[in-house]
């Protein structure tokens, strides 16, 4: 009886330790996360690459990136229309800044200017895409 | 008690101090290392240049803004200096929850060591850059409550040769007004309107280099390594931690707590402990003032300030005005946003938060932990399971980044 107690006591106290590092791992991106920088948009419109200016991309700093926006045949999208919106899903807020489509580099490929992480951790970084192709979105994780 | 209880709570016991134990310095994992070390002062990045201020990093400016900061007499009274809350032996601030000068502020005064890191300044960010935050104060009804002209006057009058031997030719002030400026009294702005607007220009442009002046001089002020500084170098050097640098037990599980579960490096990160950023955190309104929006009041401030980055007495291009440009304007998470402050000395400077809210850091830990709902917008935060143990701990480290 006392040795069963005893036990029972112990099985306890393993799975307090085990929820507190649970706990304090809670907030670490998941393991699982596709972290691909080439995507094909939601809805097979397009095949989108981003990819930073500058690595590796420095925390608290505004940086630049380069979306490439292709057809899904390999042909580059020149007249795309691109808004970028974001946040941390782990945190439940935005990004620190409104980043824009900035300039036409030819080939697809376009500037996103105005990024800044202010946080280590698991961002995203949705870019929805307007064309003579139709609207669509892509949604790119970053780990920081 | 039977003897089977007895057992059992021994049982516990050992349990307990093995899990306590776990949280000793004994036991960081490398991980866990590598990640304190992001903390260290030592890993602080050179100050970035200021293009926009292109004498911030001049010593003749900075010196004629050291004497700006303590002059009294840029104030309607004569009595209220930079210098007069932003107190020179106290972290420059004031112990007080509400600025004094002239009147009383409705927020906490800011300390200044590493200010000039931060791409926005005040709490809610309402100027863009050191040298135009520093105007702020000047033509404030409750700080230095004087008027542009007044300040210029001043110049002309009592530092005319450092001025001139920095920014070149004082404007004629001659037919200029003694008092008149954009947020004065009724008769002051009248005057100010009065005025041609080559005469505005020419005040203007005087109390933007009064302004740069003193961010050059605020520029120097920097932090200093701490107990944890040391104890994490040590770490870093895979040294044991001697002296004054070996954290005790529970300033390691505060540590531990700070990086770990109760989430407070979300925020406070980085050598300076620090995001830059504006959140709700659900603190409680101050008692007295009028409800205080933060970053979502401040937004149409920073655009109307004709001293921010997009404006005319910005030196250098455009290129430096990355944050004005890509600011966010709107959204839920603006309201009751305020900056993340440093932690970096905090544990002896209360009261804490923007409006002196909470008296101690026993008190703000709390706060954290209980994450109450805010009085407007959306708190951050979420409810923390801490034990009385793990509270007394997260204070425990505070303090290291005070000693």
């Amino acid at each position: 009886m006392k040795k069963r107690i005893a036990a029972a006591g112990a099985a306890i106290v393993v799975v307090l330790v085990i929820a507190a590092f649970a706990a304090m791992r809670m907030m670490a991106p998941p393991d699982d996360l596709d972290l691909a920088r080439s995507k094909t948009s939601e809805n097979g419109l397009y095949v989108v690459t981003l990819a930073p200016e500058a690595e590796p991309v420095q925390r608290s700093k505004l940086h630049v990136w380069i979306a490439t926006v292709q057809r899904p045949d390999g042909s580059p999208v020149e007249d795309a229309a691109i808004a970028i919106d974001g946040g941390m899903p782990q945190h439940g807020h935005g990004l620190p800044t409104a980043p824009q489509a900035g300039g036409y580099l030819g080939d697809g490929r376009y500037r996103i200017e105005g990024l800044r992480f202010n946080m280590s951790g698991w961002w995203e970084l949705k870019l929805t895409i307007g064309s003579a192709a139709g609207k669509d979105a892509v949604v790119f994780n970053v780990v920081l | 008690m039977s003897a089977v209880l007895k057992m059992s709570f021994k049982v516990l016991a050992v349990g307990i101090s093995l899990f306590l134990a776990g949280c000793s310095g004994e036991q960081l994992s490398d991980e866990e290392k590598q990640l304190i070390g992001q903390f260290r002062l030592s890993e602080l990045q050179p100050l970035p240049a200021d293009p926009t201020n292109k004498y911030a990093d001049q010593s003749g400016p900075a010196a004629f803004g050291a004497t700006l900061f303590f002059e009294q007499r840029l104030s309607r009274d004569g009595n209220v200096a930079c210098s007069t809350c932003h107190i020179s032996d106290r972290q420059f601030q004031d112990d007080r929850p509400f600025g004094k000068g002239v009147g009383e502020t409705k927020r906490r005064t800011m300390p200044l060591a590493g200010v000039a890191y931060s791409p926005w300044f005040f709490w809610d960010g309402r100027r863009d850059s050191l040298w135009a935050q520093a105007l702020g104060p000047l033509e404030d009804q409750n700080e230095h409550a004087g008027t542009r002209t007044a300040y210029a006057q001043l110049i002309a009058r009592e530092f005319k040769d450092r001025y001139e031997n920095i920014f070149g030719p004082l404007p004629d002030l001659s037919a200029v007004p003694a008092s008149a400026g954009p947020f004065g009294a009724e008769a002051e702005r009248a005057a100010w309107m009065a005025m041609s607007d080559d005469q505005r220009a020419a005040v203007d442009l005087v109390f933007a280099n009064m302004g740069k002046a003193i961010a050059a001089f605020e520029r120097t002020l920097v932090h200093k390594p701490t107990r944890f500084d040391r104890f994490a170098d040590a770490l870093a050097a895979g040294r044991q931690p001697e002296k004054d640098a070996a954290l005790s037990e529970d300033e390691i599980l505060g540590l531990r707590l700070f990086v770990g579960k109760a989430r407070c490096s979300t925020c406070h990160t980085g050598p300076r402990f620090t995001d830059d950023h504006f959140h709700n955190t659900g603190v409680p309104q101050a008692d007295g003032k009028p409800l205080d929006l933060g970053r979502e009041t401040a937004v149409a401030q920073v655009l109307a300030d004709p001293f921010n980055c997009a404006g005319r007495f910005r030196d250098g291009d455009e290129s430096a005005c990355g944050e004005l440009r890509f600011m966010v304007k709107e959204g839920p998470e603006l309201k009751r946003a305020f900056k993340t402050p440093s932690l970096r000395g905090a544990a002896s400077r209360p009261p804490y938060m923007h409006a002196g809210q909470f008296k101690s850091l026993v008190e703000v830990v709390e706060h954290y932990a209980a994450a109450p709902q805010s009085p407007d917008g959306h708190s951050e935060l979420v409810r923390l399971k801490l034990s009385e143990r793990e509270k007394t701990a997260l204070v425990a480290f505070l303090k290291t980044l005070a000693q």
